[in-house]
């Protein structure tokens, strides 16, 4: 049973740091540079605070699945790592809920602030946001889905003799 | 026998932790010697230290995020300016700002309005009702019929307690928020987009208030999740406080 827990704990930490790499990845190399009414435009991952977060947010969160694979079920390192995998949890969703915030914003704009969606000017640079932030998602959903399979692990040591 | 006793003894203590009541300890160790004694009055008074953290930490996790989502929600500036001048008349606009012009502030009232009830309840929940059984069984049925209106997986969504879910929505939140206040703060050139904080000072401080007091209750509600799981961890099966 434990080998099971390791087997699937190991897979779908997999999974989550393939997914933070791709989001990683994905928005770094979104750049774009468009012209409208003379007037040049350039859009790039690190103009924006928030997108330097996810990146650096996902990277650490792309390590931190890989190392934590490492750990043997039932020590007291695998209790920690119960408590890193919620910090970690959170890091990530603060990442994508910042992201998302400015990717509305250059969506749709905000015509209280005088600010226009830039959306319609750098379309290809909107998509690839756009991939980051659900390879994010993904990413963060599959994190969550640990945490719970964790939990259920501690809670229910006949189940998987943690 | 004897050990069955002892393990409803050490249930009781757990239960009695954010309950302040009176336990009934005097009554347990009837077979204890002395020494027994002395050591189980020093359990008995970590016990009602971890109790009475566990609601200091509870009642400023409600304090701070009911603040913020009050100073967010009322937080509103205008100002008139001259526009044009049409012939000798000046023509005046008046510019205001709201936190419901913005989606990520609406988003972060609301995070932060559910986060402070959630605490106020169990605060409430567990200070009026005196019989503890009954206090802790509201609050898990409180967690389960919450937690299963809204999530889909079922064989391990009771596990997961209702506090965990809103603390990760609370810092959702505050993260959007900030990010969105860092954006009003120093505009981004390369998107022609200007910074609102020049024209607006009063509303973009309450609002920096806000950020910074609901990122407070986060980190309260992350030291209440983990003491309150420590104090239960010998109970296996309720994890929501």
């Amino acid at each position: 049973m434990a080998k099971l827990y390791r087997l699937i704990t190991a897979v779908l930490r997999l999974a989550v740091a393939g997914a933070a790499a791709a989001a990683a990845i994905i928005m770094v190399t979104s750049h774009e540079t468009t012209s409208f009414f003379g007037i040049e435009m350039e859009a790039k991952y690190s103009y924006t605070p928030s997108f330097i977060f996810f990146v650096v947010a996902f990277a650490v969160g792309f390590a931190y699945s890989l190392l934590v694979i490492l750990v043997r079920p039932g020590s007291t390192a695998s209790r920690l790592v119960l408590l890193s995998d919620v910090v970690v949890g959170m890091l990530l969703a603060g990442a994508v809920a910042a992201t998302g915030a400015i990717a509305d914003v250059g969506k749709n704009g905000n015509e209280h602030a005088g600010w226009l969606p830039i959306c319609p000017q750098v379309r290809a640079y909107c998509v690839h946001v756009e991939g980051a932030l659900i390879a994010g998602f993904v990413s963060l959903l599959v994190h969550f889905l640990i945490i719970m399979y964790s939990l259920h692990a501690v809670a229910e040591p006949l189940c998987c003799s943690h | 026998m004897l050990e069955s006793s002892s393990r409803l003894t050490v249930t009781d203590l757990s239960m009695d932790l954010e309950h302040g009541s009176k336990t009934k300890l005097s009554a347990a160790p009837a077979a204890a010697t002395p020494a027994c004694k002395c050591s189980n009055r020093l359990l008995q008074l970590g016990d009602r230290l971890v109790a009475v953290q566990l609601v200091v930490l509870r009642t400023a996790a409600a304090l701070t995020t009911v603040v913020a989502a009050a100073v967010m929600a009322l937080n509103t500036q205008s100002y008139t300016a001259v526009v044009a001048i049409i012939g000798t008349k000046p023509l005046m606009q008046t510019f205001t700002a709201k936190f419901r012009y913005t989606p990520a502030f609406v988003y972060f009232v609301i995070a932060n309005a559910i986060a402070g009830t959630y605490n106020l309840l169990v605060l409430i929940i567990r200070r009026l009702i005196l019989q503890r059984r009954t206090a802790s069984l509201v609050v898990h049925m409180l967690d389960m019929v919450i937690l299963s209106c809204s999530l889909i997986i079922s064989f391990s969504s009771l596990l997961l307690s209702l506090a965990q879910v809103i603390m990760a929505l609370l810092a959702t939140g505050a993260a959007t928020a900030a990010s969105m206040a860092e954006l009003g703060k120093k505009g981004n050139l390369h998107a022609r987009w200007n910074p609102i904080c020049d024209k607006f000072g009063s509303f973009c401080s309450r609002g920096g208030i806000a950020i910074v007091s609901s990122f407070i209750g986060v980190a309260l509600m992350l030291a209440l999740n983990l003491l309150s799981a420590a104090a239960n961890a010998h109970r296996p099966n309720v994890v929501g406080q």
